[in-house]
């Protein structure tokens, strides 16, 4: 049996690689998958706490969590698509109005 | 009976309200009407008052009439409430009576005064001031009516504000008078500490039972409400802002600086007879500056050649007098000299205002001369309100001059030095009061062609008034002949319950001293009056027969001449030891405690948040990847913490 340890770690690195992404990345679209991606990391974090402890919890969550990324993957790309209309760039760090 | 007491301060009240309220709404001869009717209801009302109690039997002549509790505060009681006894039923009659008589000059004076709204508003919150002082039932309110004639008399006196010098005098007056206030505030304070009440018949009760006679409190009491007095009555050292006062407008000066308010240390002294006949020492540092100011100030006026800082001087020598009266525990000659004074200085003042009316503002008597022609009413008036002041037999100023003579060598309290001081005065008195009528009225006409066209008698709303006061400046002395004459001293009889209660304090050999010396008594007085007509003829020989010798005199003594022209220095003096140093204190005060110290303290911190909030704000770069960074970092270390923990 695969310990939970390796689920553990390979979810770490998911999140370690979506929060980079986040962090490096100009690109609005490149930023919101990598978000997509800690929160599957998240997800399968939570599935393998679930089997190890044998709790259901865990998954109630899991399904929840995969609907509202849904809704949101939705709601975002638009988001995405209406900056892009109006600027035409989908480049993060020319959204910088909002300083001192 | 007399529940109608509270109608004489509330007359001049109203009219202060209505002048005051409607200024500038009112016509002239309206805002006269109201000045004047206002004043004189009060009048008639104390007149009345006065035969009410005329009609008690002498002692249980005392109404007392509370209109309400005024502070209700745990132990301190204070009630608003008006005290009629014979002592303030004479200061109420004087206060409305000359008071009234000055009103009406007043509407004949600022004739042409644009702001003749305000002056009579002013006059009726005085009145209104002065009545509340004198018949207030306790220490508090009277001290309410003392600082409202303050008060008024900084208006006044700044009334021509546009001039520098008069609203200084304004300030000048007022500042003195505070730090008059200050002993009369701490007196008060005492009082009530030891007595429990500051009502003026509980104290006078308490009095003889709480404070033991002649000990050190009691004493103190009485110095700190004299330090009161020397502020309001302008005697020394404190009477510095009398003859800067002159400023005012005459009529003002007449009132306020020489007939009422200076005189409200002369009563509050005599309303507290009892505490100073308890405190033999403080009566004796009341003679002792007393007969000091007389005649310090006395010589002062020999060589002023302003009319009216002649008679600013002559008003600070003749408080004097009333104080070495009450310093000699006759606060009954005190209170006579008050009442004689307020006549005939009154008079003095609204003369003087005649002759500058005339000489059209002119005040310097070098430039006047042979006025006499002019100004005959004037001149009548002025010269008997002149042999009052002299002490010229059968006027006014006579009897209640030699009153205070007799009694500041007779009394047990007395002393020979007291008597002689007051001696020289009334001889310097009389010099530079004749000096000043032979200067003003006689002898060559010294002013320019311009202003003699111009000279003319005053209107009868001017010369009325003047001739009252002439009338009472010759007879106003006849209700206190003294006993030699063989007649009966009303003034003294009436005065006799106010201070019988204070009487039992007297040393015992007064009586003695008194029945034995009706001889001696001749002889003072004819000396005195001897003494006098001799100043007379020397002011009729220098300054009207043979001028030629008043300026060889002059110039032999330059010295004593420039010191006393320049008031012994006592401004400068009193600006070099005082006013400088709290100047400079002001101006450290200011330029390094407050700008340096306090404003750069407050200044220092709203820099320091402005340039820390700078270098913060640079954090805001509108990033979303910084901030995301920021937040990354955050969590970091948050949970690294938890770890650890």
């Amino acid at each position: 049996m695969i310990p939970i340890s390796a689920y553990l770690i390979v979810a770490a690195v998911l999140f370690g690689i979506g929060t980079v992404g986040v962090l490096i990345s100009r690109n609005m679209i490149v930023v919101f998958m990598c978000v997509e991606l800690m929160l599957n990391a998240a997800n399968l974090a939570l599935i393998a706490f679930s089997r190890a402890l044998n709790i259901m919890d865990g998954h109630v969550f899991v399904f929840l969590a995969l609907a509202v990324a849904a809704a949101e993957a939705a709601v975002g790309l638009a988001i995405v698509l209406a900056v892009y209309r109006n600027r035409e760039t989908v480049n993060i760090d020319r959204f910088d109005m909002m300083k001192w | 009976m007399a529940d109608y007491l509270y109608l004489i301060p509330l007359f001049p009240l109203i009219g202060f309200l209505i002048n005051g309220l409607l200024l500038g709404k009112l016509s002239r001869s309206m805002v006269n009407l109201v000045a004047c009717a206002s004043v004189a209801a009060s009048f008639v009302v104390s007149l009345l008052l006065f035969f009410d109690l005329k009609s008690l039997p002498p002692d249980s002549r005392v109404i007392e009439q509370v209109l309400f509790t005024w502070i209700p505060s745990g132990t301190l009681h204070v009630n608003f409430g008006f005290l009629l006894d014979p002592l303030s039923a004479v200061m109420i009659l004087v206060v409305t009576g000359v008071g009234f008589l000055i009103h009406v000059y007043s509407t004949g004076y600022m004739k042409h005064d644009p702001g003749f709204g305000r002056y009579f508003a002013y006059l009726n919150l005085f009145t209104f001031s002065m009545l509340t002082l004198v018949l207030a039932n306790n220490y508090l309110l009277m001290f309410v009516g003392w600082e409202g004639v303050g008060l008024c008399s900084y208006l006044l006196i700044g009334f021509w504000f546009e001039k520098k010098s008069a609203s200084d005098a304004g300030k000048k007056a007022f500042i003195v008078n505070r730090i008059g206030d200050f002993g009369f505030l701490i007196g008060m304070f005492l009082i009530f500490w030891h007595v429990g009440s500051l009502d003026f018949r509980v104290v006078m009760e308490q009095a003889p039972i709480v404070f033991i006679a002649g000990s050190g409190l009691v004493t103190a009491i009485c110095l700190l409400l004299f330090v009161g007095a020397t502020g309001k009555s302008a005697q020394i050292p404190l009477y510095v802002w009398l003859p800067d006062a002159m400023e005012g407008p005459t009529p003002v000066s007449a009132l306020i600086h020489a007939a009422t308010m200076v005189t409200a240390g002369v009563y509050m002294i005599a309303r507290t007879n009892i505490l100073y006949m308890m405190a033999p020492d403080a009566l004796m540092v009341v003679a002792i500056i007393g007969a000091a100011t007389a005649l310090f100030a006395a010589t002062i006026g020999l060589a002023q050649n302003d009319i009216k800082r002649v008679l600013a001087y002559s008003t600070v020598s003749q408080l004097g007098y009333m104080f070495l009266a009450c310093g000699v525990a006759s606060f009954t000659a005190g209170i006579f000299h008050l009442m004689t004074h307020a006549f005939f200085k009154a008079l003095l003042f609204l003369g003087a205002g005649s002759v500058i009316h005339a000489m059209s503002e002119q005040q310097d008597m070098r430039y006047m001369g042979g006025l006499k022609k002019y100004l005959p009413i004037t001149y009548i008036t002025f010269l008997l309100a002149t042999l009052a002041i002299s002490g010229i037999p059968g006027f006014s100023g006579f009897f209640s001059k030699d009153e205070i003579l007799w009694k500041s060598f007779s009394s047990a309290n007395g002393h020979p030095i007291l008597w002689a001081i007051g001696f020289v005065t009334a001889g310097l008195t009389a010099f530079y009061m004749f000096r000043l009528v032979y200067m003003t009225f006689h002898g060559k006409e010294r002013m320019d062609d311009e202003t003699r066209k111009h000279i003319h008698e005053s209107p009868y709303s001017m010369t009325v008034p003047l001739m009252v006061l002439g009338v009472l400046s010759v007879i106003g002395g006849w209700i206190g002949i003294p006993h030699i004459f063989g007649a009966t001293n009303y003034f003294e009889h009436w005065l006799e319950p106010v201070m019988a209660a204070g009487k039992h304090f007297a040393p015992v050999h007064t009586a003695a001293a008194e029945s034995g010396g009706a001889s001696t008594e001749w002889m003072l007085m004819i000396l005195t009056v001897v003494f006098v007509l001799a100043a007379i003829f020397i002011a009729y020989l220098f300054y009207n027969k043979r001028t030629e010798l008043a300026t060889a005199w002059r110039q032999r003594l330059t010295g004593v001449h420039n010191l006393l022209l320049n008031k012994y220095y006592v401004d400068e003096i009193y600006g070099a030891i005082i006013v400088r140093p709290v100047i400079n204190l002001s101006l450290f005060l200011w330029k390094v405690v407050d700008v340096v110290f306090i404003d750069g303290f407050i200044n220092g911190f709203a820099t320091m948040y402005d340039g820390s909030s700078e270098f913060m704000s640079k954090m805001q770069t509108g990033r979303v990847r910084s901030y995301a960074t920021l937040f990354v970092i955050g969590v970091v270390i948050l949970i690294a913490y938890m770890v650890m923990e």
